[in-house]
């Protein structure tokens, strides 16, 4: 009864903040709900015994990728943009597209049985990831690491200021 | 009632679309950004509830969400990169005003 | 699961209670009034002398004054985030002390992710700080912010390194399995010594304390991200930050000093022994240094501590597997 109750009050704070991003017209305030969204998340991953990917997740979601948002944000216009119409012509076929996706999508979810196989999820889930990026999952991992350094260079290219 | 896959991934699917009527109507180039990152949330949360509920002998899915994180990081990275030297070129990141190549 | 809910809600709330009145009573009171004692002996002279018995009153009158100043909100200001900023601030920086074991059973919860925790919750500081300084619609508050946040930023990565280099000499995450490990095999700062010292300069750094303190200098940006903030919400920004310098003394003591652990003495007053020396130390430092400049600073995290760091990690992974 408690986990239901989680439940409902993590996706009430995660919808209800995704609606004031993608909704508001304040840029600032809509990259600042970002946090709330990240965080009632974070608290979904928690319910479904993925620690590690939930402190992951604060770390890098709420904690680095909400601060470069909101860098660019007041290193480009929003300071001073934040009175200009924020959204474009195609609202109602947007609403149109984003409703019948909704529909399609939880009417497929609802009527579908998902095959359950065996085994149980380990009790503390880091050091099994760990193993797992180690052994199983290698390449993943160095591939990862090489996309991070190749992003890392080209985002510092691109936004350096020309001499 | 208990909480089941279902839960999870209407969570996910509504998380999902809201992200995508960000991507389509927002004017401003950051706003089209955080719809993506709102998406690719949404796809972090489908695994993980697949993970817990049809595939718990290993742990597959949560390696796949910290890649998914990962990259997400990158993109969001040099996606910002890329509004920021458009608005040093363009004077303004409003997608919508971006309609021409030769400025 | 068989968990009894109510009972759960009601610990961690009466915990909570117990936690932060400590804390408010432990780091800010006892803080501030260290820091000007501390100050004042390093300078050859006196502290506050006035207020009760050599001083100690000093800050219970501090926060008096701060309690009946005005509430002031400047005009364009966005009332909703200017006043959610310092609550950012200060939850993130009490948030840290739920995995900082005081004795051994003592802890609010000993999570298999503590130090994993306890950095996400030190990254979540920045967003009260860059929502503070923007919405105070002030341009040197705004330039403090961004500063601030760009150097919070940068020193997370020294910080996590140092945190990873103990996590694998320990092979565990959770802060009890490595105050275990510590006791089993001798207190780290033996044998990780560069990770001590990266971890205690990138900490210096995430608190915005000297030499660091470019964002709040007097001199240079009125007062940073908080210039426009008065009475309680600006003793709310100070709690969060003389909190997580605490909590950061108190993870190094808990990573590199053994945690709780001496030969005579109970437990929680060694911690408590231990903890202190660290908050000496960086007190001793704030007094002495000269301020880097941002240029400086930025180089120092990104040049010198990132690539020593990875190193570090080298020589340790090389030294644990062989």
């Amino acid at each position: 009864m408690g986990e239901l109750a989680a439940f409902i009050i993590l996706s009430v704070i995660t919808l209800a903040s995704a609606v004031v991003v993608v909704t508001s017209g304040n840029i600032v305030r809509s990259a600042l709900s970002l946090v709330p969204t990240f965080l009632g998340i974070t608290g979904l991953y928690i319910l479904l015994q993925a620690e590690f990917v939930a402190g992951i997740q604060v770390l890098i979601y709420a904690g680095a990728i909400t601060v470069l948002i909101l860098f660019v944000i007041m290193l480009t216009e929003g300071g001073t943009g934040l009175r200009t119409r924020q959204v474009n012509e195609q609202v109602p076929l947007g609403m149109l597209a984003a409703a019948v996706l909704a529909l399609i999508l939880i009417a497929v979810f609802s009527g579908t049985e998902w095959p359950k196989a065996s085994g149980s999820l380990p009790q503390y889930t880091a050091a099994p990831i760990g193993e797992a990026f180690l052994t199983s999952a290698v390449l993943i991992f160095e591939i990862t690491s090489l996309v991070l350094l190749v992003s890392l260079m080209g985002a510092i290219i691109i936004a350096r200021r020309e001499r | 009632m208990q909480v089941g896959l279902t839960h999870f991934l209407i969570v996910s699917a509504l998380l999902f679309c809201l992200g995508l009527y960000a991507v389509l109507t927002r004017r401003n180039a950051v706003a089209i950004l955080m719809g993506i990152e709102l998406m690719l949330n949404a796809a972090n949360v489908n695994l993980i509830a697949f993970n817990k509920f049809t595939a718990p002998g290993a742990l597959n899915g949560q390696v796949f969400a910290l890649v998914v994180i990962t990259l997400a990081a990158c993109e969001a990275g040099v996606g910002l990169a890329l509004v920021m030297a458009a608005y040093r070129n363009l004077e303004t990141i409003h997608v919508d005003e971006i309609n021409v190549m030769k400025w | 699961m068989g968990v009894n809910w109510p009972l759960e809600i009601g610990r961690a709330i009466a915990l909570t209670v117990v936690m932060f009145t400590f804390l408010a009573v432990v780091t800010a009171m006892l803080g501030v009034l260290l820091e000007r004692k501390i100050g004042g002996w390093i300078q050859s002279r006196l502290g506050p002398k006035h207020v009760g018995p050599q001083g100690l009153l000093q800050t219970v009158a501090d926060t008096i004054k701060l309690l009946q100043k005005e509430h002031i909100t400047p005009q364009a200001a966005d009332v909703v985030i200017f006043n959610a900023a310092p609550l950012i601030v200060a939850v993130a920086g009490l948030m840290d002390w739920l995995v900082i074991p005081f004795a051994p059973g003592a802890i609010v919860r000993d999570l298999n992710i503590g130090i994993l925790f306890f950095a996400a919750m030190a990254s979540m500081t920045v967003i009260g700080i860059l929502a503070g300084g923007f919405a105070s619609n002030n341009k040197y508050a705004l330039l403090g912010g961004l500063r601030s946040a760009a150097q919070m930023v940068s020193y997370e990565l020294p910080l996590a390194v140092g945190l990873i280099a103990v996590a694998m000499e320990a092979g565990t995450l959770s802060t009890v399995g490595i105050v275990n490990a510590q006791i089993r095999n001798g207190w780290y700062i033996l044998y990780q010594l560069p990770a001590f010292v990266i971890f205690m300069i990138a900490a210096t750094a995430e608190v915005n304390r000297v030499p660091f303190d470019l964002p709040e200098a007097e001199s240079e940006l009125v007062a940073g991200y908080f210039s426009e903030y008065t009475g309680m919400r600006f003793a709310l920004f100070q709690l969060g930050e003389y909190a997580e310098m605490f909590a950061m003394a108190a993870l190094a003591t808990t990573l590199f000093l053994g945690g709780w652990s001496g030969p005579i003495l109970p437990p929680v007053v060694w911690f408590f022994i231990k903890m202190y020396a660290i908050v000496f130390f960086f007190m001793w430092m704030r007094w002495t240094y000269p301020r880097l400049r941002l240029d400086q600073l930025l180089n120092l995290s990104w040049k010198l501590l990132l690539p020593a760091g990875l190193l570090w990690i080298l020589i340790t992974g090389y030294r644990i597997a062989f």
